[in-house]
């Protein structure tokens, strides 16, 4: 039991030096605060996968009283480590994102016409704005064809984040 | 991290509903596929933009500690004068290279006039009082690689000093007789972005004012070509052109950041007497201008002793180098009495540096307890090389009656150290004042909370919160701050709602691909409009993935580089850790380890996979940090540990070889090299072998004539990194 429980603090404790590393890398001030606006990209940099909606509600738990546009990390560590400790959010595996393509590509012919994918990605579900569209499609797109090879794309996302 | 969560599960189980023979699916469907689509692609961005962080932190980490490290050598030089006497024999030599007579009396009697253009002559001439057609043959000139002869240089200095005596500290302009002002930030010798501007925004001229916010100089290769256009412009548009101090005018920066060298490079005959015009014309800048009366302009930023009226009444000129106390006005006396302090160095030590001195000491920002001995406001006596220049300051009342005790170092005049004659304790509260008020002005930078607290990253002027901008603004009816000092991803930044606004001028500061560079401008109105631009060599636009791993490479490899410098005590520090010596140890202790050796405040934990691998059971091979970076060239037969010595101060080492190479021959004497590396280290409290060193300055004198070149043997502590290196082979 006893050995159980350490191990479950010492799985606290590198969850809370992570949070701390990547809260760190906004914390321009160094008084432990950061901008709210950055709370998004810190918490998917964890490897958290929260849909828009639900990143609202985490904003909300660690927000102030009086919300003053910073978020301390006092409020931030509790609340991540929960989300960290249950696993909510995690990552989407490869052959997920792999069928989720497919079920856009209706005609099974192994990519994507960019109008497609814009209508998809720009009115449904949670919108990308007009700048997320462009830049994906800067990454996306082959130049030759003008058509996004999913399968190849996810492939190079995927290699290029480790 | 395992994903055993049922709501994947289920997400899973309901993509996969999908039936072969369905050929549509259902709106439901396809909205959860864009929702998952949206969420993986969001996530992608976070972790990059997450790399572009640190790659930022990176890149600026090194450069603030590149900019503590140049405080080295300034106070090596003040520690040299400290304890010459006690080098035997042959100390006064080496000093007296060091030191040399800044100029002949010849060359000082010299002007531009005895300088001779040869016919042989191909660049650009140009005559005063300078017209368009000068500053036009100047820009032809350097967009054609050529470069202005030394006899043109001095004229233009010459004049452009006559000039910037009769302006004031802070210049007053108006928008009334012109439709809009354009401000431009750093931009450190970098040719390319000053052309760019001149070709989106127009030359200077009376209906086109430009004012240029500091830092034209260091770190680019073309920083004199910048100094000639922006003084030609000047004198051609005394109305309509301004230029602001910036912290790299300053003569001792220029030594650690290449002004220095790239001017003795350029010119290897009439250097030294550029340098010493330069060094005049930088004190004689403006610190500051005002627009309209709403607008102030400054290179760094403010604190909460800004006091524009007081800026205004000192003597600017005196402040050669803000690392050096002003000179009082008894300094004239007190040149001549030089060489009789120096004399009594040995003896004569400073009661103590003024508080003022306090905001130099180097600290880490985040733990301010840590070596922060000199930080408190004690003035204890400070004789350590290490500490604030000042600590090695002497201290005369008044210049010494003759007769005097004759010295060896009689006559000894400092170069492009003059300034270090310092005043200890006795100058003047008002001196000192206002060479405070100018080091604020030109160190300073913003931060977001309030209050007011000393720059310890930079070592110089404070961070200010918007509560003193604010308060500073009202003072003085102003509404709008304009700054530089510090890059920026979009070339511009607002801060403190508004009343801020940075303006940086080169792009790709860092790296290819870093950041854009911008300019301002104002109407009467002043409402500020931004242009951007960017440098490139490439036409075809990078992805954002591209720009951040380009970026990231470099800033990753300049890593790297300071952790094979600093090999030896890392590994010492990793050791500590690995009990059993099994070669691992925790991430967590292998991130304490490297951040208390380095000093650099970086996210290492986040950073750790890209420097060093892990062993399967999650613990990390430390060995495998210094895997990627390799010795260039066969290091002379030496300890690993004088190797990664001088491979960590070798730039310093450049500098000063550099500086006791008088000729410019590349060449400097087996003696010299011996006592220069003896004085350095001492300085620095590096414990190597007297007969190590002998044995390498024999073993790198190939040609046995007691000579050695200095550049052929820094070579040796160049790098490679392994990647690039399997990239050529690989073609």
């Amino acid at each position: 039991m006893a050995e159980e429980r350490d191990s479950a603090e010492a799985l606290v404790s590198e969850i809370h030096k992570k949070i701390t590393d990547a809260f760190e890398v906004f914390d321009h001030e160094f008084n432990k605060t950061v901008d709210i606006r950055e709370i998004g990209t810190i918490i998917r940099s964890l490897g958290c996968f929260p849909s828009e909606g639900e990143l609202h509600d985490i904003i909300a738990e660690v927000e102030e009283e009086e919300p003053t546009g910073y978020i301390h990390f006092e409020k931030f560590l509790p609340v991540m480590t929960k989300v960290l400790m249950e696993r909510k959010f995690c990552p989407i595996p490869e052959h997920l994102l792999m069928q989720a393509f497919e079920v856009l590509d209706q005609q099974k012919k192994g990519f994507l016409e960019p109008e497609e994918l814009k209508k998809h990605l720009t009115q449904e579900g949670e919108p990308f704005t007009r700048e997320e569209m462009e830049e994906m499609f800067s990454a996306a797109l082959d130049p030759d064809k003008n058509v996004i090879f999913y399968k190849d794309f996810v492939s190079m996302m995927t290699i290029e984040e480790t | 991290m395992g994903c055993g969560t049922s709501a994947a599960t289920e997400a899973q189980g309901r993509l996969s509903e999908k039936d072969d023979s369905v050929k549509a699916p259902s709106p439901a469907l396809t909205m959860k596929a864009a929702i998952l689509i949206q969420r993986w692609y969001r996530r992608y961005v976070a972790r990059l933009e997450i790399r572009r962080r640190y790659t930022w932190s990176i890149f600026q980490s090194i450069e603030y500690a590149g900019e503590q490290d140049q405080l080295q050598l300034s106070s090596f030089f003040s520690f040299m004068l400290d304890n010459f006497t006690q080098i035997s024999g042959n100390g006064p030599d080496l000093i007296s290279h060091l030191l040399d007579p800044a100029l002949t009396e010849e060359e000082k009697q010299a002007t531009f006039e005895g300088v001779e253009v040869s016919d042989s002559y191909s660049g650009p001439h140009i005559s005063f009082p300078l017209t368009v057609s000068d500053t036009n043959a100047l820009l032809s000139a350097f967009k054609a690689q050529q470069i202005l002869h030394a006899r043109y240089v001095l004229q233009l200095l010459y004049e452009t000093k006559r000039f910037l005596k009769q302006m004031p500290n802070i210049i007053y302009l108006s928008t009334s007789y012109t439709k809009e002002i354009t401000v431009c930030g750093d931009l450190h010798g970098r040719l390319d972005d000053l052309l760019l501007i001149f070709y989106k925004n127009g030359l200077p001229s009376t209906d086109n004012p430009y004012v240029f916010n500091g830092d034209f100089v260091d770190r680019g290769k073309k920083s004199i070509e910048i100094i000639i256009i922006l003084f030609a412009f000047l004198l051609l548009y005394p109305d309509h052109m301004h230029l602001n101090r910036g912290n790299h005018e300053d003569h001792i920066m220029n030594l650690r950041y290449g002004f220095t060298k790239e001017v003795m490079q350029k010119y290897r005959t009439h250097g030294r007497q550029i340098l010493q015009l330069l060094q005049d014309i930088f004190s004689l800048l403006p610190v500051a201008t005002v627009i309209d009366d709403k607008v102030l302009i400054v290179h760094g930023g403010i604190s909460d002793m800004t006091d524009l009226e007081f800026l205004g009444s000192i003597e600017r000129q005196k402040i050669k180098s803000v690392l050096r106390l002003p000179k009082s006005f008894e300094d004239v006396e007190a040149e001549r009495g030089l060489e009789k302090i120096c004399g009594q160095a040995g003896s004569l030590r400073s009661a103590g540096g003024p508080s003022g001195g306090t905001r130099k000491r180097r600290c880490r920002r985040r733990k301010p307890s840590s070596g922060s001995s000199s930080s408190s406001s004690s003035s204890s006596s400070s004789s350590s090389s290490i500490s604030s220049p000042r600590g090695a300051s002497q201290v005369w009342s008044s210049p010494l009656p003759s007769p005097r005790v004759p010295s060896p170092t009689d006559l000894l005049q400092l170069p492009f150290l003059d300034s270090i004659v310092a005043v200890a304790s006795l100058a003047p509260p008002r001196e000192e004042a206002g060479w405070k008020q100018i080091v604020d002005l030109l160190w300073s930078d913003p931060k977001k909370q309030d209050g007011c607290t000393a720059n310890t990253f930079r070592g110089g002027g404070c961070y200010f919160g918007p509560d003193v901008t604010r308060r500073l603004l009202q003072r003085h009816g102003l509404q709008l701050l304009i700054r530089s000092h510090e890059c920026k991803q979009e070339g511009y930044e607002f801060c403190h709602d508004g009343q801020v606004i940075t303006i940086f001028s080169a792009s790709n500061y860092y790296e290819e691909g870093s950041n854009r560079g911008a300019y301002v401008k104002l109407g009467p109105d002043m409402v500020p409009r931004f242009f951007q631009y960017q440098v490139s060599r490439c036409t075809r636009k990078l992805t954002l993935h591209q720009r951040v791993s380009v970026a990231e490479s470099s800033a990753l490899k300049s890593l790297k580089e300071k952790l094979f410098a600093h090999r030896s005590e890392l590994m010492a520090a990793f050791q500590e850790y690995d009990v059993n010596k099994t070669g691992c140890i925790s991430i967590t202790d292998w991130a304490q380890a490297t951040e208390s050796v380095l000093k650099l405040d970086l996210p290492w934990r986040t950073l750790r996979p890209r420097l060093a691998r892990l062993a399967p059971d999650g613990a990390v091979e430390y060995q495998s940090c210094f895997e990627d970076v390799s010795a260039g060239q066969p290091v002379p037969q030496i300890s690993p540990n004088l190797a990664e010595t001088l491979y960590r101060y070798r730039t310093d080492l450049e500098i000063v070889f550099n500086i006791i190479d008088k000729d410019h021959s590349g060449l400097i004497s087996i003696d010299e090299f011996r006592q220069t590396w003896k004085l350095f280290s001492s300085h620095l409290n590096v414990d190597v072998d007297d007969s190590a060193i002998d044995d390498l300055a024999r073993s790198i004198d190939y040609n046995k004539d007691g000579s050695i070149d200095f550049n052929e043997f820094l070579e040796a502590f160049r790098v490679v990194h392994k990647l690039d290196t399997k990239e050529k082979q690989q073609g």
